[in-house]
C-alpha cells in the first residue's frame, strides 16, 4: 500500500512540471516587486508614514501564524496520541516549514534594509518581543525539522514523542509571541490586549488546519485517492470547533471593547463606520471566513469537497482579519488630545487610507508561492502522504 | 634630559593653543565652556528637555518646521504622506468651548521610551542624557517603532536622498525621528526650532535641563502647570506642554 502511493507520486511528471513553473512565476513577480521598492524606496508602495504596515506583513503574518498551526494536526498524533493524525505529521511538519520559510521571506523582503538581515541575527534587544520572535522563529525551523526527521527514519523512531511535544510547546510559545507583537503596543487602540496572544494562537489553529485540509485534498484528488469518511468528519468538526473558537475570541474582544468608553470610538471605527475596514470584518473575516464554513462543514452530508470549500473560505477570512488587525489597526487615527479636533500635515485626527500597489500583493503571493514550491518538490521526492493504519483506526472506534 | 623634556612640553602646549586660535576662528568661547568634550560620554545628570507654551505658539506659524527641515536635511514637505516630518504643527479645537490653539508635536523623548522597548536589534536607544535616538547603522528598517509610537512622530525615509547635511546622516530605508538636534546640543547650542522660535519673537519653546533645579525650564516647570500628553501611559515625557 505504502509503496504502491509512494509510485503515486512520482506519476503526471508534465503536470508537476507546469506547478512548478506556476510557482516559478509567482516568485519571479515577488523578486521583481522585491527589486523596485529597495531600488525605488517604500515611495512606490501603498505604504506611508501612517500605514506603516501593509500587505505583505497581512500575508506575512497569516503564513506565520498558519505555519504554527498547522503543525497542531503533528501534535494531536504525537503528542496525544491519535492515529489519524500521526499518519498526517509528516506532512503537518512539512507544511509547517514551509509556511514559515514563506511568511519569513516576505516580512524580510519589505524591510527597509533587507540587506541588514544579518544585523537583526546579531544584534538583540532581549525586551523587544520582536526580538523574541526572530529567536522562536530560528528555534522553529531547528526544532520541526528535528522533528520530522525523527518521523521519517525509523531508527529515530523513538525520539519522536520527545521532539514532538517539544515542537507543540514551542509553537504555543511562538503564536503568544506573535500575537504579543501586537499584545505589546500601548499606543493604539486596535491593540494592546493580552487577548491578542490566545486568540492567535485559536486563529493560527483554524488557519493552520484549513491549510492543512486544502493541500491533503488536493494530493488525495491528484493521487485519485479518497480520503476515508470517518477521518474526513474528524477533521472537519475539529475544523469548526476551531473557527467557533476563533468567533468567539473575536466577539469578546469587541464586547470588551464596546463596554470600555475609551474604546467606544474605535469600535464604532471597526464595527460601523471604517469602510473598507468594516466590509473586511464582517463580510470577510465574520461572514467568509467564520459563518459559511461553519454552514458548510455543518450542513447534511458533507463531502470532500465541501471541506476543501470551507477551508478555502476560512484561509480567505485569515487573510481578511490579519488586513483588519494590521491595517485597521493603524487606519483608526491616534488620540492625542481627547477632547479636540485636531489637524496637521501629517493626518492627525483623520482616517489613513490605504491603496496597496500590485507589487505587495505580489509579494504576498511570493510567500504562498514559495511555501506552495518548498511543499511540491517535498512531496514528490519524500514519502507524505498520509499513510492510514485502518487497523488502529477500526480499533479506536 | 628633564629641562628638554619641559622646552619640549611648552613648545607642544604653546603650538596647540595657537592652532586651536587660529584653526577655529568661528568657535565661541562661551560654547567651548558648556559643550561636553567628544571623549567624554553622556551623563544621566543631565535630562534634556523642552517646554512649549501654547498661548505664544502662533497659528499658521511653521518656523520651527521650516528650521527643523533646514537643520536637518529634511527639506520642505512635499508629499506629506511620505516624507519625512520630524516635527509637525497640530491645530488643536477643543470640541466643546470652540478653545483653539496650535502646537508643534515631535518625539516626547520619553524617559520609557515605547520605540526602544521594541526595536528588535536595539537601533532605537536612549541617550543617558534622556535623548531617544536611532542608530543608522543597525536599524533594519522594521517599522515597529513607529507602530509602538503612541505620538506617531517617527517617519521612514520612503525615497533615496541628496543633499544631506553630513553632521545628520539619513538614509533610505531607515526610521528616524527628532534628535533634538543633538549636534548641537552636545556643542552647547539649542536646537533648531527652539532657536527659530526665538527668532520669530514667539518664544514658544523652552530648551534646557529638567535635571538642573536652576535652569530656566526646570524653574518654569516648577511653577506652571505642565502637560504631558497621555500622561495616561506614564512615559515620563522629556517634552511638555503649557496652555492645554
Amino acid at each position: 500500500m505504502a509503496s504502491a502511493s509512494y509510485v503515486e507520486t512520482q506519476s503526471r511528471p508534465a503536470a508537476f512540471w507546469g506547478l512548478l513553473v506556476l510557482g516559478g512565476l509567482f516568485m519571479l513577480a515577488a523578486f521583481a516587486a522585491f527589486l523596485h521598492f529597495e531600488h525605488s524606496g517604500h515611495v512606490v508602495t501603498g505604504m506611508d508614514n501612517q500605514i506603516v504596515w501593509g500587505m505583505p506583513h497581512v500575508f506575512a503574518v497569516f503564513l506565520i501564524v498558519a505555519a504554527s498551526g498547522v503543525l497542531n494536526v503533528a501534535s494531536i498524533g504525537s503528542v496525544f496520541g491519535k492515529p489519524a493524525y500521526k499518519a498526517r505529521a509528516p506532512l503537518s511538519g512539512l507544511l509547517a516549514l514551509a509556511m514559515m520559510a514563506g511568511g519569513l521571506a516576505v516580512l524580510a523582503a519589505d524591510l527597509g534594509r533587507p540587506d541588514r538581515l544579518i544585523v537583526a541575527m546579531t544584534h538583540f534587544n532581549f525586551k523587544s518581543i520582536f526580538a523574541l520572535n526572530m529567536m522562536f522563529y530560528s528555534g522553529f525551523f531547528v526544532i520541526v525539522a528535528a522533528y520530522l526527521v525523527t518521523m521519517m527514519d525509523r531508527s529515530l523512531n523513538p525520539y519522536s514523542k520527545v521532539l514532538g511535544f517539544l515542537a507543540f510547546f514551542w509553537r504555543l510559545a511562538l503564536t503568544t509571541a506573535t500575537g504579543s507583537i501586537f499584545g505589546f503596543l500601548i499606543a493604539r487602540n486596535a491593540y494592546g490586549s493580552a487577548l491578542l496572544a490566545p486568540m492567535f494562537i485559536i486563529y493560527s489553529f483554524a488557519y493552520g488546519l484549513a491549510a492543512f485540509l486544502i493541500v491533503q485534498g488536493s494530493m488525495y484528488a491528484w493521487n485519485n485517492l479518497k480520503l476515508d469518511e470517518r477521518i474526513l468528519a474528524r477533521m472537519k468538526n475539529l475544523l469548526a470547533v476551531f473557527v467557533g473558537a476563533a468567533l468567539y475570541f473575536t466577539v469578546v474582544m469587541h464586547l470588551t471593547g464596546l463596554y470600555f468608553a475609551k474604546q467606544e470610538a474605535y469600535e464604532r471605527f471597526l464595527l460601523l463606520d471604517g469602510g473598507m475596514y468594516t466590509a473586511a470584518f464582517w463580510l470577510g473575516q465574520i461572514v467568509l471566513g467564520g459563518i459559511i464554513p461553519l454552514v458548510l462543514i455543518f450542513a447534511p452530508g458533507a463531502t470532500q469537497a465541501r471541506v476543501i470549500a470551507a477551508s478555502v473560505l476560512v484561509v480567505l477570512g485569515g487573510l481578511a482579519q490579519m488586513f483588519v488587525t494590521i491595517v485597521g489597526g493603524q487606519a483608526y487615527p491616534l488620540e492625542l488630545f481627547p477632547g479636540y479636533a485636531v489637524s496637521s500635515t501629517f493626518q492627525d485626527g483623520v482616517v489613513n487610507s490605504y491603496a496597496p500597489v500590485l507589487g505587495e500583493f505580489a509579494l504576498g503571493f511570493g510567500g504562498i508561492a514559495l511555501a506552495f514550491l518548498v511543499t511540491v518538490v517535498a512531496v514528490r521526492v519524500l514519502h507524505f502522504l498520509p499513510q492510514d493504519d485502518f487497523a488502529k483506526l477500526n480499533a479506536e472506534d | 634630559m628633564s629641562e628638554n623634556k619641559s622646552r619640549r612640553g611648552f613648545i607642544a602646549a604653546s603650538t596647540a593653543a595657537l592652532a586651536g586660535l587660529t584653526l577655529a576662528p568661528g568657535i565661541r568661547l562661551v560654547e567651548i565652556a558648556s559643550a561636553k568634550p567628544d571623549n567624554e560620554p553622556v551623563t544621566s545628570k543631565v535630562r534634556w528637555g523642552m517646554l512649549i507654551d501654547t498661548s505664544r505658539c502662533q497659528s499658521g506659524c511653521t518656523d520651527c518646521v521650516t528650521a527643523c527641515g533646514k537643520e536637518n536635511g529634511l527639506g520642505e514637505v512635499k508629499k506629506p504622506r511620505t516624507d519625512a516630518q520630524w516635527i509637525r504643527k497640530i491645530d488643536l479645537k477643543e470640541l466643546k468651548s470652540g478653545h483653539a490653539l496650535s502646537l508643534p508635536m515631535m518625539c516626547q523623548h520619553c524617559a520609557h521610551p515605547p520605540c526602544v522597548d521594541v526595536c528588535p536589534t536595539g537601533a532605537s536607544f536612549k541617550r543617558a542624557d534622556g535623548i531617544v535616538l536611532v542608530d543608522r547603522h543597525i536599524c533594519i528598517g522594521c517599522r515597529y517603532c513607529m507602530m509602538a509610537c503612541p505620538y506617531k512622530v517617527r517617519s521612514f525615509v520612503h525615497e533615496p536622498h541628496t543633499d544631506q547635511n553630513p553632521e545628520v546622516p539619513r538614509g533610505q530605508g531607515c526610521v528616524e525621528g527628532c534628535t533634538l538636534c543633538v549636534h548641537r546640543v552636545d556643542r552647547g547650542g539649542t536646537p533648531a526650532c527652539v532657536e527659530a522660535c526665538a527668532a520669530a519673537g514667539h518664544n514658544a519653546m523652552l530648551f534646557g535641563d529638567l535635571n538642573d533645579p536652576e535652569s530656566a525650564i526646570a524653574k518654569r516647570i516648577r511653577e506652571v502647570k505642565t502637560t504631558q500628553v497621555r500622561a495616561d501611559l506614564k512615559l515620563d515625557l522629556g517634552v511638555r506642554y503649557e496652555g492645554i
